[in-house]
């Protein structure tokens, strides 16, 4: 019963967290609300005992969040503790969708039958999501990571005003040029 | 349709007393090492200072003295964010330490332990930001963004130092890492991943090398502006963080709490106070590092050697099995 109680809390911040995203004036409220959200499905998740999940939810959206509040605040180009400013645009049709959306879900959770629980949960949950992921599924695991990887390099790559040419002059064979040199002596 | 609630965790069926004397026993010893470690840098930097005293009372004169002082008022500060930054990184350690066996058991018994220590090591980094940025000040606003950069720089290290271990041990649940070492502890077969792992705790504590956050060329960083009991709640937070991490360190490096003679909690004190002493000898050992700099050791030597330290523990427990 006290189980039930705190999940249906943890339910009622995460859906009152994320609801706060649109109505604050700070782009740093706003990535914060949503990372309260995140992090009460999280705890939820861990309640399902799903523990591998759960604080891997916690963990990847807590730092995604953190990341992002530093992009949101530099793309906005102002200081929104000083200029709060309104986190939404196009309220009438997103509102509409939104709502329609939320209803249909409802309708739907409430008319499936929802079949009984067959079987057991295995008892090794972690170890079982990673045969699951790794055994199996090896190959889409491994053709994802390099295709991931390519992308986040190919962005930066793209996005980077200084090339290579900048770096080590037009035949690459001078040493680095850094406007900031780094570290480890390049 | 019937909705029974969610499945009861099986973790959570033990006795409520084990529970509670689990979480006494899990904030005594963080108190005592925090403590310790504040008094342990108030004498050395006495020490330093060349002055009179041995400097041993120092943290708590100046726990004193914070206590008394009025908290500064800032025009537009969001002060929402920068009390929750302020006053949330010292739940951080206490999160930390709830998954640590020191006793027979841990308050919190999550079996995947190692993950939590992760996780919670992300919450630094909202504390430290959102404690920049309320301030509305720029000086902590630039703490609070340096912060971030050193984070990305520790954070991949942190994460595969302590994969090491759990690979070593098979499992991320703290106990069985602990089993694990019955024989030899995985600081003998890991030293690599255990200096990266106290590069990597410098990191979240934001001190010493690794403390430009709070740099005294930022006047402070992200502590400009905080005053009064806030600043002792941040400043004890950082020692916290510190204690938290050597404490963590001893089920997953040092053995647990293995030893002879003395009892099992006594072990995990005296282990994690070592470790603990050399952190905090260490700032004034190490110049403050850019993260600029930092950055790329982080990228180019530390996260390399971590892996490398994964592979050669994977290639050994695969050929041991």
């Amino acid at each position: 019963m006290l189980v039930a109680i705190a999940f249906l809390a943890l339910g009622v911040v995460a859906a009152l967290a994320g609801a706060a995203v649109f109505t604050v004036s700070s782009m740093a409220r706003a990535t914060y609300a949503l990372a309260l959200s995140f992090v009460a499905v999280g705890l939820q998740v861990v309640m399902l005992s799903q523990n591998f999940v759960g604080v891997m939810i916690l963990l990847m959206m807590m730092m995604e969040m953190a990341v992002m509040a530093v992009f949101m605040v530099m793309f906005m180009g102002m200081n929104p503790a000083l200029m709060p400013m309104s986190m939404v645009h196009g309220k009438r049709a997103s509102l509409g969708t939104a709502g329609s959306v939320c209803a249909a879900m409802v309708l739907g959770i409430v008319l499936t039958p929802w079949p009984a629980r067959r079987g057991a949960p295995p008892p090794e949950l972690t170890a079982a999501i990673g045969r699951e992921l790794l055994e199996s599924k090896m190959l889409a695991m491994a053709t994802i990571s390099p295709v991931m990887v390519a992308t986040i390099v190919g962005g930066v790559a793209l996005a980077l005003r200084r090339t290579r040419y900048d770096r080590y002059g037009d035949d690459l064979e001078r040493p680095a040029d850094d406007p900031q040199p780094g570290g480890v002596g390049r | 349709m019937s909705w029974r609630g969610p499945d009861v965790p099986p973790q959570s069926q033990g006795q409520p007393l084990d529970a509670v004397l689990a979480a006494l026993t899990a904030l005594g010893a963080l108190l005592l090492l925090t403590t310790g470690a504040a008094v342990l840098s108030g004498a050395l930097d006495a020490r330093a200072a060349g002055s009179r005293g041995t400097g041993l009372t120092r943290p708590f004169d100046e726990a004193a003295r914070l206590l008394r002082q009025r908290r500064r008022r800032l025009v537009s500060a969001d002060r929402l964010l920068w009390r929750v930054g302020t006053i949330g990184l010292l739940l951080v350690p206490v999160l930390m330490v709830a998954v640590v066996p020191v006793g027979s058991r841990a308050a919190l018994p999550l079996d995947v332990g190692v993950l939590w220590f992760n996780a919670m090591d992300v919450l630094v980094w909202a504390c430290v930001w959102l404690a920049g940025w309320g301030a509305n000040s720029t000086y902590s606003l630039i703490g609070g963004y340096r912060f971030l950069a050193q984070a990305l720089a520790y954070a991949l290290p942190l994460m595969f130092s302590l994969i090491a271990p759990a690979t070593g041990a098979r499992s991320l649940d703290l106990p069985t890492i602990v089993a694990a070492q019955q024989g030899v502890w995985f600081l003998a077969w890991m030293p690599v991943a255990f200096a990266t792992y106290c590069v990597a705790v410098l990191g979240f504590s934001v001190w010493g090398p690794l403390s430009p956050a709070l740099g005294a060329d930022l006047v402070g960083g992200v502590v400009a502006e905080v005053s009064g009991v806030d600043r002792l709640l941040m400043l004890a937070a950082r020692y916290g963080l510190l204690a938290a991490g050597s404490l963590f360190a001893v089920p997953v490096f040092l053995g647990g709490s293995s030893g002879p003679l003395l009892p099992g909690e006594a072990w995990m004190l005296l282990k994690a106070a070592a470790v603990l002493a050399v952190l905090v000898w260490a700032r004034r050992k190490i110049p403050v590092v850019r993260p600029d700099l930092f950055m790329e050791v982080g990228w180019l030597v530390l996260l390399p050697a971590a892996l490398v330290q994964v592979l050669v523990v994977a290639v050994i427990s695969v050929w041991r099995s």
